[in-house]
This record gives structure tokens, sequence and C-alpha cells, in this order.
């Protein structure tokens, strides 16, 4: 086991360096620069900002230097906004997101667990037609729709959340809620479907012969089978939800990186749109990683493979 | 099932008891006194002789204060820093008395050479200042900037004594005075500035809160990168008395929806700006709180004079007559915007003499004069937009009417912002969306843009008259006939020019009934020590 996790970790370092090597050169090539604003800057004041950021000095050499700044973890300072280095706004910014994904997965997962479990234990009754209908819906409405709707019913109207922000506890369930809907309907889905399978399994029948209490067959035997598809499912959902922040952070003004990437890249930012791009492929390769670890712990026939 | 009814009660009572507990601590009170700005975009930086934005302005018109200031209600310049001034004869040298009791927020005195030390510090070209530009008006300043002489003592500024400033100018400068209050003329803290290092090095640690030394009215107390902004009473200011605030939060909010819902539901007393939808439910609805003014803006669109079929005069002028502007500002623009029929937007003292009219006869005619008769044979024409809602409905409006009046068929065509600037920038373009908003109170500002090969013509529109006419201006000691060659600079900019002017801009914005002090003026310039919390 440690051997697979070493042997994975080991291929984060080619594929990282593809990453930045192509995020690097492909900004560039975009067309627009980062000083090019309504007012343009006369040739003198451009002249001394490329020298200012070293963009005076041939392309391979801002790469290497680019390239040795990230081994030292200095990926330079940011051209649209210079009182913060990349690496400082990245560091305030990756916990925001890191927290507001985390909020979203476990309300996904608690909505979309419970709601999947019981329209699996009754198939095709009220609740369980009811259940996926919601669930249908969730998916369906996208979070620039549903933002503003919660922000209106539950700030607005009935005055119980604030409207944006991200100062208290309170501030942090709209968002977290609008980002984790669409992913709670995927899991409910999901785990109806496998719960149904697993329990329809002889182990579930050995379980009930062996006169276990419902609650036991269904939780212990049922559920760890059942949301196989889920665990799976988990990996690239908790990298979509720690990534994909950007139209909730922008709705409810929170303070992530979603909000600050997709900036920077409007902006020509390129250190801080490369810097992004290396957080959040770490990120990603992280997670996936997490995810296939779990599946061989809850599935025994994947670890001997 | 017995077992899943009880779970799902218990849950359903937790969930009920951990809501209530943060439903109670949710922190929604506003500090007592406290002004909640929704400030439009992040700030780049707190360090004015590097940034170059609005959002920027606000917040650094708290931190800072120049020589002079100017009075909301008038625009005249009146004393801040300074507490009177003189003006020699030929009006090329001031010579400013400044306050004795003038304090940085750390307690030391705020003298002549903090001026002097500010001011060359936005000249040094390793700063790579984007609005060194205007200081342009102080004796060889421009050659300083662009490095043709490294001696700074030979730049129009003199620190005669600690309270003693004189300024010489490379031109009469009638709107000098009023340019203090933009953040380029600002004075810094040299021993701040260099205990994070270099005078000329952008972005070190000096504007952090704690370390910032500021000589305005509040002085910073945080900084949380895409959430607020604090400031406080500066007790050190010299004006601290009249200061009624106790502090302000700049919020920034870009999203207009966001905004306009923070302030609905009382977390912000006044707004950056409002989603253009929602004007008219305000003006129904909560007209109290609805504020729309005339902003020192203009809207236009650029014609690429370089390129077919807007490299003949007599098409640039027919395009521009078959613009119906007060339909447009009657049926599509929903925020009072008025329709121009100039460039220099109308409000401070400037009237123009020549004015581009809707006229589709004389329009059709130079069409057919050009070889085009009705619209016959004319190169195809693209209208060039940065993307965006409301540039898109404005763009299609006016598509419609050269399709309707000229027989021409305009295509869109729109590019994200960057892209956008790139392709003006190289003329790679038919028609472009553009605007101006002054940066002082005066027409120069704008007129001096399209002056042969400046950055921001991009046209590629070129005229030696108008050159002249911009030059005398810039040299002319007597008021009345400067004001007479700007207004026969933009004539030639508006008969065939390379510009179709659309409207000029407003402020929109909401405020709260509670504050008071605000007075509206063109420049949007807000005064922040008026200003006051009283009553809901």
């Amino acid at each position: 086991m440690a051997l697979f996790v070493l042997k994975r970790f080991a291929e984060f370092v080619p594929v990282l360096f593809m990453i930045i090597t192509i995020t690097f050169f492909l900004v560039r090539l975009a067309p627009g620069g980062p000083f090019d604003a309504e007012r343009r800057v006369s040739p003198e004041v451009l002249r001394n900002l490329e020298a200012h950021y070293r963009m005076d000095q041939p392309l391979y050499r801002q790469y290497l230097e680019y390239l040795s700044g990230v081994v030292r973890f200095d990926l330079g300072p940011s051209f649209q906004k210079p009182a913060h280095t990349v690496r400082e706004w990245i560091l305030l910014r990756l916990p925001v997101s890191l927290e507001l994904g985390a909020y979203a997965l476990l309300f996904a997962l608690l909505v979309g667990l419970g709601a999947g479990i019981l329209a699996a234990l009754r198939p095709n009754s009220l609740l369980d037609h009811s259940a996926m209908t919601t669930a249908m819906i969730g998916i369906c409405i996208p979070a620039f729709v549903l933002g503003p709707l919660l922000a209106l019913i539950f700030a607005l109207w009935l005055d119980w959340l604030p409207v944006a922000g991200w100062a208290t506890p309170a501030h942090k369930i709209l968002p977290a809620i609008t980002l984790g809907a669409g992913y709670a309907a995927y899991i409910a889905r999901m785990t109806r479907g496998g719960m149904l399978e697993a329990l329809s399994q002889d182990f579930v029948r050995t379980a009930r012969a062996k006169g276990l209490r419902e609650a036991q067959v269904v939780l212990r035997h049922g559920l760890r089978a059942g949301i196989q598809p889920v665990v799976a499912f988990l990996g690239p959902a908790t990298a979509g939800l720690m990534t994909g922040s950007f139209v909730v952070e922008t709705i409810f003004q929170v303070p992530g990186l979603g909000r600050e990437f997709v900036e920077s890249a409007f902006n020509r930012d390129y250190t801080m749109i490369t810097g992004a791009v290396l957080v959040y492929a770490v990120l990603v390769m992280t997670l996936n990683l997490a995810s296939d670890i779990m599946l061989g712990w809850l599935d025994p026939t994947i670890r001997t493979r | 099932m017995h077992f899943f009814r009880k779970t799902m009660w218990r849950i359903c009572s937790v969930v009920l008891c951990v809501g209530s507990v943060i439903a109670c601590s949710s922190g929604r009170q506003i500090p007592d006194n406290v002004l909640q700005v929704g400030n439009g975009a992040e700030v780049q930086e707190l360090d004015p002789h590097v940034v170059s934005g609005v959002s920027e302005h606000r917040i650094l018109s708290a931190l800072f204060e120049g020589l002079t200031d100017y009075a909301p209600e008038t625009l005249e310049p009146v004393p801040a820093v300074a507490k009177s001034w003189d003006l020699s004869p030929d009006q090329l040298t001031y010579t400013f008395h400044l306050r004795e009791d003038a304090e940085w927020s750390n307690g030391d005195p705020v003298t002549a050479h903090d001026f002097a030390y500010g001011w060359h510090r936005i000249l040094s070209p390793a700063m790579g200042s984007e609005y060194a530009y205007l200081l342009y008006c102080l004796q060889n300043a421009r050659a300083y900037h662009e490095g043709d002489i490294t001696d700074f003592d030979k730049v129009g500024v003199r620190v005669l004594d600690d309270h003693t400033l004189e300024v010489v100018l490379e031109h009469p400068t009638p709107y000098f005075l009023t340019m203090h209050n933009h953040y380029a003329w600002f004075p810094v803290h040299q021993a701040t500035i260099e205990a994070h290092g270099a005078m000329d090095t952008r972005g070190t640690r000096w504007t952090r809160p704690g370390n910032l030394v500021g000589n305005g009215p509040f002085v910073l107390t945080a900084w949380r990168p895409n959430e607020v902004i604090s400031v406080r009473r500066n007790p050190h200011y010299w004006d601290a008395e009249a200061v009624r605030l106790e502090g302000i939060d700049f919020h920034p909010i870009d999203n207009h929806q966001t905004e306009e819902r923070s302030f609905r539901s009382g977390l912000l007393h006044i707004t950056s700006t409002i989603p253009l939808h929602r004007v008219d439910v305000y003006r129904q609805e909560r007209p109290e709180v609805l504020n729309l003014q005339p902003y020192y803006g203009t809207y236009f669109y650029r014609l690429n004079v370089t390129r077919p079929p807007f490299d003949d005069q007599r098409v640039r002028k027919a395009f521009a007559l078959a613009v119906n502007r007060q339909e447009l500002a009657d049926h599509v623009l929903t925020g009072d915007e008025q329709a121009a029929t100039h460039f220099v937007p109308p409000g401070v003292g400037y009237e123009p003499i020549h004015r581009v009219t809707f006229d589709v006869e004389k329009a059709r005619a130079l069409l057919a004069e050009a070889g085009y008769p009705d619209g016959d044979g004319l190169p195809r024409v693209e209208i060039l937009y940065n993307t965006s809602e409301a540039h898109r409905t404005i763009a299609e409006a006016i598509q419609h009417m050269w399709r309707e009046y000229l027989n021409v068929d305009a295509r869109l065509f729109n590019q994200d912002w960057k892209v956008y600037l790139s392709s003006m920038n190289n003329l790679d373009y038919h028609v472009a969306r553009s605007g101006w908003i002054g940066d002082i109170a005066d027409p120069i500002n704008f007129l001096e843009c399209f002056q042969t090969g400046l950055g921001n013509n991009r046209t590629g529109w070129s005229s030696p008259e108008f050159d002249a006419l911009i030059e005398a201006a810039y040299n002319e000691r007597d008021a009345d006939k400067r004001l007479q060659y700007m207004q026969q600079a933009e004539a030639l900019l508006l008969d065939g020019g390379p510009i179709i002017p659309i409207y000029f801009y407003t402020w929109i914005f909401l405020k709260a009934p509670e504050l008071h002090g605000l007075t509206p003026n063109i420049l949007g310039y807000i005064r922040w020590k008026d200003l006051y919390l009283e009553g809901e």
C-alpha cells in the first residue's frame, strides 16, 4: 500500500512539470497583456513595468527563473495586485475555498446519502419519487439561479441569514448549500442505485437470515457495498467543489481562490494564473489519489489488484 | 422503520439547534457610526504612486491628503495641507504655504519635503507609475520621467523651508490647483517607505495595516483582500474635529447584483453602482435611495481611420450623423444618461461650438458622395465591444439605426476585455466602443488624447491643425482664449474626426437615508470627512 502511494506521488512530478510548462506558455500566447488598460500606459512606463517583472528577459530565461522559483515555493509577485505576492494570495484565499468546499461536501453527503438511503428502502414509493424528483431539480438548477434565489428567500424575505460575506458561521450556510446542492442530488441518485443493487445481494439475505436488526443490515452491510460508486465519485466531486466555486464565491462575496483564478485569467495576471493552476492541479491529483485509497479500503478485491 | 423515524427526528432536532445558534450569532451588527461602503473591484494596491483605479481613489482619499482639495459643491479648490498659496504674474510659479499643524498618522509633522519626496517618487522611471503623466505640468517632469534627465533638482519643485513649497510649471495650468486631490499628487512618509524597501520599489509591505502612515482624516486598520478594508479616525489629522464618522469599511463587491442585495439587507450605506435593470424598480419603489447624477465621462465609438471605409472623412461623418442619440437615451439607456452631441461632457464651464446632430438626409448624401450610394459597395463594417450585456444592447441599437438609415449591415463583434484592448491598440478593428472619464475637471483631459501618435488615440487619426490647437491651449495664459482653442479643437474632432459621441455617463448609486453630508458632483468625488450617519 505504502509503495502504491509513493509511486503515485512520484507520478505527480512530471505531470506538474507539464502543467506548469503548458500554462506558462499558453497564458503568454493569449492576446493582450497584464499592462493593457483603458488608459494606455506610455512606452517608457511599459518598459519599466516589464523590467520590474523581468518580462524584458528572453522567454526561456523567464521560464527557467519561474521554474526555479516554483521549486522554492516562490510563485512571484502578482502583476495585477502588486501589494501581495502570489504565494500570499494563495495562502490567504485557498483555505477559504477549501472551507467552503468542505461545508458543501458535508451538506452534499448528509443530504445525498440520507435521501438516497430513504429512497432505496422504499423503492417506487411516494418518498422515493419525491426525493428523486427533488434530486433531478437539484441537478438541473445552476448555482447562479439557486444562489440568488436562496439569498432572496433566506436573507431578504425571511431575514434569517446574511446576504453575502464570509465573517461568521451564518455567512457560510447559503454558499455551502448553493455549492453542494447539485452534488447532493448526484449522490442521492447514486446512493439509491447502489443501495438497491446491494440490498438484493446474497450477503444481505444472509445478514437478514442471521437475525440482525434491519438498521444493522442496511447501515453495516447494505451501505458499505452500496456507496462504492459514491466513494469513487467523491474524489472528483471534492476536487470539483473545492476548485469550482467561482460562481458561488461571486454571488455571495466569498473571498476564495476561485474568484481570484478567474479574475486573474481575465486580467492576464500571468503569475497568478500559473500559481492557481499549479495549486488546483496538486489538489485534484491528491484528491483522486485519496479516493483511490479509500476505494481499496472499502473493497478488498480492488486492494488485491 | 421505527429506527429510521427516530434517527430522522434526532437529525432534525440537531440541525434545528445548530441552526438557531448560528442564526443568533450571525454577525450582522454594523459597528456604530462606521460607514459601510460598496467599493466595486478589489484594490490593486494602497500605494498612491502605483494604483490607477476609481476604487483605489475612494480609499486613498480617506488615507491621504494633498496640498489642496476641492469643495464637492463648487469643485473650486480649497485649502487642505496648504493653508494658502500665491501665483506669480506669469502664472508659472506657485508658492504653497503649508499649515504647521498638519501631522502624519504617527505624529510626525507633514512638511514640504514629504510632497517633494512623493513627486520625486512617482516620477522615478523605475516606479512605472501609470499616473505620473498628471505631473507633466511641472517643469522638466516629463524629461525626468522618461529618463532624459537624471537630476531631480532640475524638476520644478523646490522646498524653500519646512512649510513652504515652490512649484514651477512647464506651461500655465489653470486647473493645477484642482488636481491635488488626485492620488498621484499625494505626499508619502519617507521613513515608512524606506523602512520596507527603496524609494522606487513597487509592491513592498509599507501599505499593510500597521505599516501604512498617512496624513488623511482616516488611518488604515484592516485589509483583508476581497473581504474588507477598514479605516478609522486619525487623531493626528489637522481637522480631526470636523470628522464625524468613527470609520469606514470599504467592501470590495464587484458583482452588482450582490452589492444591491447587500444594500437591501442593510449591510451597506452606499453602493458603487446599481444593476441597470433595477433602476426602474428603485425609481418606482424607493426613489429616496436612488441617486442619478451627471458624471464627467463620455461613451463613444472610435473609428479606425487607417482602414476602409473609415479612411474617408465623408463616411465617418455619415456614420456619425446616422445615430439617433436621443432615441437611444430615451429608450435604450435606463439611468437618465444624456445624449452626447459632442465629446467633452458639459458641466465645468465649457460649451462646445460644434455638435453632431442626427441628420439622415445629410448622412445619405455624404455616403453617396463617397461612392457608396445607398450603402452599395461599402466594405464590411464590424462594431467591436468588450463582452458585456450593456454594450451589446447599445451596439444592437446602433446597428439597427445604420441599417435603417444608411442601408449598411454592420456586424457585432465582442471580445474579452484584454483582447479588446489589444485589438484597439493594434488598430485591428473598424468601429470600437470606448469610454473616457475625466481625471481632472478640465476639457483638455478629454481632448489631448487625440493628439497625433499618442497612446490613447487608438484610431490612427492625425490632424496637424488639431495638434497645434492643443499646443496653443497648453501655452495660453488667457482663460477665454484657451477655451476657444479647445472648442476649435473639439470641432475638428467632431467634424468627420475619428469618434462618434453617444452619451454622457451618469453616476448611479444607492444611498441609505441615514447617510448625510454627501454632495453629488460631476466628478463622483466623495469627501469622507463631510459625511455623517444620523437617524433610522
